[in-house]
């Protein structure tokens, strides 16, 4: 008999940690309060990031086109990071490298927010058709798997950063266009808004100043999510070769230079991958931190 | 009077899922029109003259009304004819029949790892959560989910074929071949391209469940003294095994794009690396016939999940029917 309540106890009552278990927000118990050190990291490792890739043209930095004769030099006092196989410096080019996944993680996840909150929050708040029409349009971008769909664009397109940006962009939109529907049926039936429709306001002050603010937040929340997303399918299609042309300095270019001397030069390969890892953890650590604030009230 | 309008609510699902189809194969066959510049362009000299130019649009159909050619490229790809490469004038059907196993091959392998090894720890860490393997698993979760694949992949590589020499680094040999040979050279392609699915099996199975774990059959299981791996594996896995067929159209979308960057990654010959060659190549009818093949494949398979999930759940029937 105590057997058993022994082996209850812990499943009724599971520590913070378990949190992050998304499928069952009903066992989501309340989180301590707490400094939270991943969120903080990675704040301040995606504000470097963000620094460095903005700077870059100021930084007192080799050009990262730069051929030398300093052929896969190991780091020294010259080149702090080293040099590649054709002897460009290789702090340079992850330097400028930020700038692509960057404005990938920025640029296009903001355009991919303004899309898809729109067109999420109209066929939320109005339903019938054009709900219909809206949901159509978010199925059919879902109806092919994310990289192929990159795949196409990329392909269709002219490759460049605009195209990578716009492709990168409209991979985003259904995510936010989900959960903003999603929050603003929830919010729509709430006494405010019925209070503002009793006083005379019409659909575009409703949706954008009562309904927006609540739907921002789990939007804003997600974004984080996102932004992770979007630099690793970035990195992806470098990678594959069919992102950024190649002489202008991408990680995932430089990922896949590195690979063709790995026995060799690791380093050309570790120090890519490195900050590969430490910007998708830094946004996984901000988005869990947000998606932990936001609360159970909006679902995201 | 319930038969009736479940069939009304199948038809609008059905209707629903062949108006996608079709603005799939149209979007796809439209992709080709985008791509600036006339895919002759690529076969023919810089210097063709413009007799040359027709005479070549005329072989390949393209000075027909652009509805004309959907509708014969449409005959065509429901005969099974994908069209020729313009590159080797080789049928692209046939090719991708060529290639096609090695990719299934690599993705049903890493399936059944990332289930092998997330039903463990997913069962076990949501039973004791808090204890080691929970947490071992949580560390391990967080950092997979910030290493891509092709980052993975490198490393692996690095680590396991390059520094310690226990498997070949790169390369493909047929099972006809030197069947040891060929799982030796499929272990760290299967392993990157599970890792990913792994945790996203472990992170559903385990939410789910905690939930499972707290009901009141499982309670009552307890009460009657049934061992706890009984009470485990059929009481509670059998109920949320269901949530991950949830996320299987999730899954099937990810192992298509994963298939594609572990080929590029450890030069596998299928279908992910004929696509990007055919890219690099300007082939744009073998891109183009792979993203109707796969963008076709996983509309189905969603279709077919969302159809059948609720046959498999009753749990779902009940809360739509009512």
């Amino acid at each position: 008999m105590t057997e058993i309540i022994q082996q209850r106890a812990p499943v009724e009552a599971p520590p913070a940690r378990a949190a992050t278990a998304p499928a069952a927000p009903d066992v989501k118990p309340v989180r301590r309060r707490r400094r939270d050190i991943g969120a903080a990291f990675g704040l301040v490792w995606i504000a470097l990031v963000v620094l460095a890739a903005i700077t870059a043209d100021w930084l007192p930095l080799r050009d990262p086109s730069e051929v030398t004769d300093a052929f896969s030099a190991p780091p020294s006092g010259d080149y702090l990071l080293g040099t590649d196989a054709i002897g460009r410096d290789v702090l340079s080019r992850i330097v400028h490298g930020a700038r692509i996944s960057m404005a990938v993680a920025i640029g296009a996840t903001s355009i991919a927010l303004v899309i898809g909150v729109s067109l999420g929050m109209l066929a939320g708040y109005f339903r019938g058709a054009v709900d219909s029409v809206i949901s159509l349009f978010v199925n059919f971008m879902l109806a092919f798997p994310p990289l192929i769909f990159l795949i196409a664009l990329v392909t269709a397109l002219q490759p460049g950063l605009v195209t990578l940006v716009v492709a990168l962009a409209l991979l985003g939109v259904p995510n936010f266009a989900r959960v903003a529907r999603a929050n603003t049926i929830a919010f729509a039936d709430r006494e405010f808004v019925t209070a503002a429709k009793a006083l005379g306001a019409r659909p575009l002050r409703i949706l954008t100043r009562e309904l927006l603010v609540n739907v921002m937040l789990p939007v804003m929340s997600l974004a984080l999510v996102v932004m992770a997303t979007l630099v690793v399918a970035e990195g992806s299609l470098s990678f594959l070769g069919v992102g950024i042309p190649p002489p202008a300095p991408s990680w995932g270019g430089m990922l896949a230079a590195g690979r063709e001397s790995l026995s060799e030069h690791p380093l050309l390969v570790l120090i890519p991958a490195l900050f590969f890892f430490l910007t998708v953890f830094a946004f996984n650590r901000l988005g869990d931190w947000a998606r932990g604030r936001v609360g159970r009230e909006s679902s995201i | 009077m319930n038969a009736a309008r479940a069939l009304s609510r199948h038809a609008g699902s059905v209707a629903r899922f062949l108006l996608l189809l079709f603005l799939v194969t149209v979007a796809v066959f439209l992709l080709l029109e985008l791509i600036p510049g006339s895919p002759v362009d690529a076969i023919l000299p810089p210097d063709a003259t413009p007799e040359q130019v027709a005479a070549a649009r005329a072989q390949y159909g393209l000075d027909q009304p652009l509805w004309e050619r959907y509708f014969s490229w449409m005959g065509g790809v429901l005969q099974g004819d994908l069209g020729r490469s313009y590159q080797t004038g080789l049928s692209v059907a046939s090719t991708i029949a060529e290639r096609a196993p090695v990719s299934l091959e690599l993705a049903f392998l890493a399936i059944l790892l990332a289930l092998a090894v997330s039903i463990p720890v997913g069962v076990w860490s949501a039973y004791r959560p808090g204890g080691i393997l929970d947490r071992v698993s949580t560390f391990v979760i967080s950092a997979t989910l910030a290493t891509p694949a092709f980052v993975l992949g490198i490393l692996l590589v690095y680590v396991f074929a390059v520094q310690l020499g226990l498997l070949p680094v790169l390369g493909w040999t047929p099972f006809a071949e030197d069947p040891v040979r060929h799982f030796e050279r499929l272990v760290l392609p299967v392993v990157t391209l599970a890792a990913g699915e792994c945790v996203l099996f472990t992170r559903i199975l385990k939410g789910d469940m905690m939930a499972t774990l707290q009901q009141d059959h499982v309670l009552s299981a307890r009460a009657r003294g049934l061992p706890t791996w009984r009470i485990l594996l059929r009481h509670a896995l059998r109920q949320s095994s269901f949530s991950l067929v949830t996320v299987s159209g999730v899954v099937i979308g990810r192992l298509i794009g994963g298939t594609v960057l572990v080929e590029a990654i450890f030069s596998l010959p299928g279908m992910g690396t004929m696509v990007i060659t055919a890219i690099n190549s300007r082939d744009y009818v073998v891109v183009q016939a792979m993203v109707l093949l796969t963008a076709v494949v996983y509309l189905v398979i969603n279709a077919v999940v969302d159809l059948t999930y609720p046959l498999l759940d009753p749990r779902v029937r009940k809360v739509r029917t009512s």
